[in-house]
């Protein structure tokens, strides 16, 4: 974390136009009212966004356009695995005697980019039962509820599949 | 229907309270009352339902922003305390 | 007959959805320790809010609510783990070690 600077990146032109056309699109499905003037503030918060998104470094982690696209495979995958570790949960906080094993293991990114880390951790998260503590270098300290779990993210799956996906 | 999921929502929305005044450490706290916040917004977007009023639906996304946005302050707050001091605060 | 079909199945998505709602309330009191209570807090954040929102999609059908309730369904998933690490993460620098196990030898004691 000690990495951030405060650079603005370079935004090519692409990316700022697919930015606006989000921000625009969300404006359009919120408001619902399209009159001049609404679509005129909207406009105006649109650009002011996208200006300050720039100014946070926004445009410093470049995502690919084939990269986004080959992301709903990779929520597939993700989707089956949150269903069955939720099932292991639920089924662990139900049972009186509470079988339950803590553990910690510490794993590989495997990524060299920030934005595979970033979705490597909150995939981790997001699933039930294992919890991203701590990212240090390149390295993820997970919180697991069951051993079994920790040794199953030891199998590094989500850092493969996440490989498929050609971020950098 | 949708009174039976917001009912479960509201005992949820108990059971985080109960936790959020047991506690015992701070850390405890703030994970009740997010959990309370983003169930908060689960119980808009079921009563936009129940009630047949979408617009609760622009009320459910206004909190899970307020949500997110204020559990970061709170969480920034407690970091940029002192180390040394016992757990602090019950308000 | 899909009108039916598209009810009953919505009705079992949110039904689910109600009971680990619920089961994750009671895993955040049951569960011993902070750390383990972030997975409670995790089950209702995740498969809870996706289960009752694919729910309610089937419900409102192809319509403005529909991707109004994607649109937030998306913002939580994307931001509930941010902010459960965002805690853990604040928890372990403020010194709360997790009582747990360790996999391997490759983790060098007690490091932040």
């Amino acid at each position: 974390m000690s990495d951030i600077s405060f650079q603005r990146g370079k935004a090519l032109p692409l990316q700022v136009a697919g930015l606006l056309l989000a921000l625009m699109a969300s404006w359009l499905l919120w408001s619902g009212i399209y009159k001049p003037l609404l679509l005129g503030l909207g406009l105006f918060s649109v650009v002011l966004s996208a200006w300050l998104a720039q100014r946070m470094g926004f445009f410093r982690h470049p995502i690919s356009l084939r990269a986004l696209l080959r992301l709903p495979a990779y929520w597939g995958w993700l989707l089956q695995e949150v269903v069955k570790s939720s099932l292991d949960v639920a089924r662990i906080i139900l049972t009186p005697s509470l079988p339950i094993s803590p553990t910690t293991v510490e794993l590989p990114a495997a990524t060299s980019t920030e934005a595979g880390r970033v979705i490597l951790g909150n995939s981790i998260t997001l699933s039930p039962g294992t919890v991203t503590i701590d990212v240090h270098g390149d390295r993820l300290l997970v919180h697991c509820l069951t051993r079994e779990s920790a040794l199953e993210l030891k199998e590094l799956e989500a850092q493969r599949r996440l490989a498929r996906l050609e971020l950098g | 229907m949708y009174s039976v999921v917001s009912i479960a929502i509201l005992v949820t929305m108990v059971l985080a309270v109960v936790r959020a005044l047991r506690g015992p450490t701070v850390y405890d706290r703030v994970l009740a009352v997010n959990m309370f916040g983003t169930k908060t917004a689960l119980l808009l977007s079921v009563i936009a339902f129940l009630v047949g009023r979408p617009d609760f639906l622009d009320l459910a996304l206004a909190y899970a922003l307020i949500n997110l946005v204020g559990m970061l302050a709170v969480l920034e707050f407690f970091q940029s305390q002192p180390r040394d001091l016992p757990e602090s605060g019950h308000d | 007959m899909t009108e039916t079909v598209l009810d009953i199945l919505s009705w079992i998505l949110l039904c689910l959805g109600g009971c680990f709602v619920l089961i994750g309330g009671i895993g955040a009191l049951r569960l011993p320790s902070f750390y383990t209570r972030l997975h409670a807090a995790s089950l209702t954040e995740t498969m809870a809010t996706l289960l009752i929102f694919a729910g309610m999609m089937l419900q409102a059908g192809l319509s403005l609510a529909t991707l109004k309730l994607a649109a937030i369904m998306v913002f939580l998933l994307l931001t509930g783990p941010t902010a459960s690490y965002a805690l853990a993460n604040a928890a372990l620098q403020s010194g709360m070690r997790p009582k747990a196990g360790r996999l391997d030898g490759s983790f060098e004691g007690e490091q932040t």
